[in-house]
């Protein structure tokens, strides 16, 4: 039904099958935006979120899926900028996944604000002085740039490439991709950054505050790094996703490894650069405002080592280090525990720095505060995997997002594309 | 005709712990004063606003030796590391929607200008800041008493004690109409919860003011601490403190008691360490 869009000589699923499965998914996406439209009519009285959690679960996937968006940048920044030209096997895919983590970060801070009409204050009347300011900014232009990374993909499809115009627009955007490569990674560098500021400004929580590099806390830096770090770590794991439910190969192994190999690099300077800096915070930075270490993980009954150990360890050093060395980095099942480790570390880091920080009292007669979200506040949170999920699977079926696709899975001409 | 006011006020409060009874006429009142709102349901007190909330604190003593303290939190009205204005939550606000008044002190909140991203609550370590998750209900009839002077706030933003700065604004009118336009007569401008306290333990003033009863009791040194430069104004009056005083935030809201264990209980110290800064008050009349 759909054949004519289909890129040439690539084999799809049944129209049929097709629209169940995003039937399915789109179900679950039109929950999420029931939520959404109940929290944008009624107001944030529709979470559970409180004066003392004013932070809650959508700024924690925000930073979450801005940090797994991380990959795109990154890779951006190491197919055009740097020249690795093995790259260019992944970078479609990578920029579709940082163009879905960016829209639907986008999407939760429109849902996040109490007063949604008046969003574009941020701009209007900016406080230059504030990391969030410098967010909304790096952010906003920065989806400016992936989704013009995203257009010539879209211009690629057989039927737009029949239009002159598409045709030569697409292939004179690749020529200057560069441009936007390095522009786009020069916006994440500060708006990845000025998420980690978010937290390491706020002198009033020390749980949170870090000293820093003139105005930027150490946090600015930690979150840059771990972005790009564990960025292509979730590209390789929608990869590996996409592959398992197509049944196809779709990049090559020696591209496989080598994105893994960098962000295995990555980890490890990270993840050394992390502990450097949880050690000076926890020895030196907190004591000087009167707390101990064991402040922040006991008493309670969610927050206990167990955190710290298992983003630093078990989603940090251990990834990091199954991914440097060639053997366990080119064992497939290895890999995929390493990279699924990172993506759990990364947003573990995410989910300490914005909700662990609500959590811990500092006032001497304050206590912990523990929250559980709303059902609207889940669905919302749900919701942007939905889109991504959909925006992926018409991706991939309309358009040549992974080059290697045709050379690893050869159609045979006798078999008509279903 | 334009009003030109050159002096810098240094608005603050000290609040002695000792004679507070914790009866909440100071909540009352200043709920009454603001139009604070609250909810058919007050049960649920994360989601309640009190400007001004009264904490209760014990020093964890059993019977017979168990003692209370009541603990009135209004916004603290911080000047920030230095003291140069950059409070926790003015820095972070992206909006502007919050701000540092310069001449007075105060600390402002400008409803229409937020757009109620809370990232100011997030940062506030006193949970002073309060966000309206509802829009403001009042009973039947209600809305004849509500303050004329004080704008109600709508859904969707934050709020919170703004030391009743109508009261201010009024004051520096009356002032100026009598010709007196750099000099605000201290009883003049008092806020809510001053003037409804019935023992009489908060004190209001202008903490630059020698002249004024909270600059008597605070004595405030205007040097940095040497032991943190980020904490300037500390008290010099042995029985005065500030609450987390060590962040650098430099609340302009004291506290007042001969309880050790209450000023001890203003801040966090690690083991041993109380011991050895509890009697250091400020840099010039420092006796440690």
């Amino acid at each position: 039904m759909d054949a004519a869009l289909i890129p040439e000589g690539a084999k799809r699923c049944s129209f049929p099958k097709f629209t169940i499965g995003i039937a399915i998914v789109g179900a679950i996406l039109l929950w999420g935006v029931f939520a959404m439209g109940l929290i944008w009519w009624k107001g944030l009285n529709q979470t559970n979120m409180n004066d003392y959690y004013g932070f809650a679960i959508w700024i924690w996937a925000d930073l979450a899926v801005i940090a797994v968006g991380g990959g795109a940048f990154f890779t951006g920044l190491l197919r055009y900028i740097f020249k690795i030209d093995e790259l260019k096997n992944i970078i479609n895919f990578a920029v579709i996944i940082g163009f879905i983590c960016y829209s639907s970060a986008l999407l939760i801070l429109a849902i996040d604000i109490g007063q949604p009409l008046r969003g574009w204050f941020i701009f209007w009347h900016a406080n230059v002085h504030s990391m969030l300011t410098e967010v909304a900014f790096c952010l906003s232009a920065y989806f400016a740039v992936l989704t013009i990374e995203f257009i010539p993909n879209i211009l690629e499809n057989r039927q737009a490439q029949k239009v002159p115009f598409f045709h030569h627009l697409a292939h004179n955007m690749h020529g200057v991709m560069a441009v936007f490569a390095a522009t786009g990674a020069f916006l994440s560098f500060f708006h990845q950054g000025s998420l980690g500021g978010v937290a390491g400004v706020m002198y009033g929580r020390p749980f949170a505050v870090r000293e820093g590099l003139l105005i930027w806390p150490w946090t600015f830096f930690l979150f840059t790094w771990s972005a790009a770090a564990f960025g292509p770590c979730f590209t390789l794991l929608v990869t590996r996703i996409t592959e398992a439910v197509t049944r196809k190969k779709l990049v090559k192994d020696n591209v496989v490894h080598l994105l893994a190999k960098i962000s295995g690099w990555m980890i490890v300077t990270y993840i050394v650069a992390k502990i450097i800096d949880t050690i000076y915070w926890a020895m030196v930075t907190a004591p000087s405002l009167g707390f101990t270490l064991s402040h922040f993980y006991t008493n309670n009954s969610f927050y206990g080592y167990w955190i710290l150990i298992t983003e630093i360890v078990l989603c940090g050093v251990i990834p990091g280090a199954i991914l440097i060395m060639k053997s366990t980095r080119e064992n497939s099942k290895l890999r995929l525990i390493a990279i699924i480790l990172g993506v759990i570390g990364v947003c573990l880091n995410r989910w300490v720095m914005v909700l662990q920080i609500m959590a811990v009292p500092v006032m001497s007669f304050d206590t912990w505060a523990l929250y559980f979200p709303s059902w609207q506040e889940i669905a919302t949170t749900i919701l942007p995997i939905a889109y991504g999920i959909i925006l992926i699977a018409l991706a991939y079926r309309y358009l040549p997002v992974f080059p290697q696709e045709q050379e690893l899975n050869p159609v045979e001409p006798a078999t008509e594309v279903e | 005709m334009k009003q030109e006011n050159n002096k810098a006020y240094k608005f603050g409060m000290v609040i002695d712990l000792d004679k507070c009874t914790g009866c909440g006429s100071c909540m009352v009142s200043c709920m009454s004063e603001n139009n604070v709102p609250f909810k058919e349901d007050e049960s649920k007190k994360k989601d309640s606003i009190t400007w001004m909330r009264v904490y209760k604190l014990t020093n964890g003593k059993s019977f017979p030796d168990t003692e209370v303290v009541y603990m009135p939190r209004p916004c603290q009205h911080c000047g920030g590391k230095g003291d140069h204005g950059h409070s926790p939550c003015v820095s972070v606000c992206p909006a502007v929607a919050t701000d540092y008044g310069y001449d007075t002190g105060i600390v402002s909140q400008i409803y229409t200008r937020c757009f109620g991203c809370r990232y100011c609550m997030g940062a506030c370590p006193y949970h002073a800041r309060y966000f309206n998750w509802w829009d403001p209900k009042w009973p039947e009839g209600m809305e004849n008493y509500l303050s004329p002077n004080v704008s109600p706030r709508m859904r969707g933003v934050v709020e919170k004690c703004s030391f009743c700065y109508h009261r201010y604004q009024a004051a520096r009118d009356q002032a100026y109409a009598q010709g007196n336009k750099d000099e605000i007569d201290e009883e003049n401008y008092q806020t809510a919860c001053t003037t409804a306290c019935p023992s009489g333990a908060i004190v209001f003033g202008d903490l630059n003011n020698p002249a004024h009863a909270v600059h008597e009791i605070v004595k405030p040194d205007p040097h940095p601490d040497p032991r943190n430069k980020h904490v300037v104004g500390k008290s010099r009056n042995p029985k005065v403190f500030r609450l987390l005083e060590r962040l650098g935030t430099n609340p302009k809201v004291y506290y007042l008691s001969e309880r050790e264990w209450v000023r001890k209980a203003g801040d966090n110290y690690l083991d041993g360490e109380w011991d050895k800064i509890k009697n250091h008050h400020g840099a010039t009349l420092s006796n440690d």
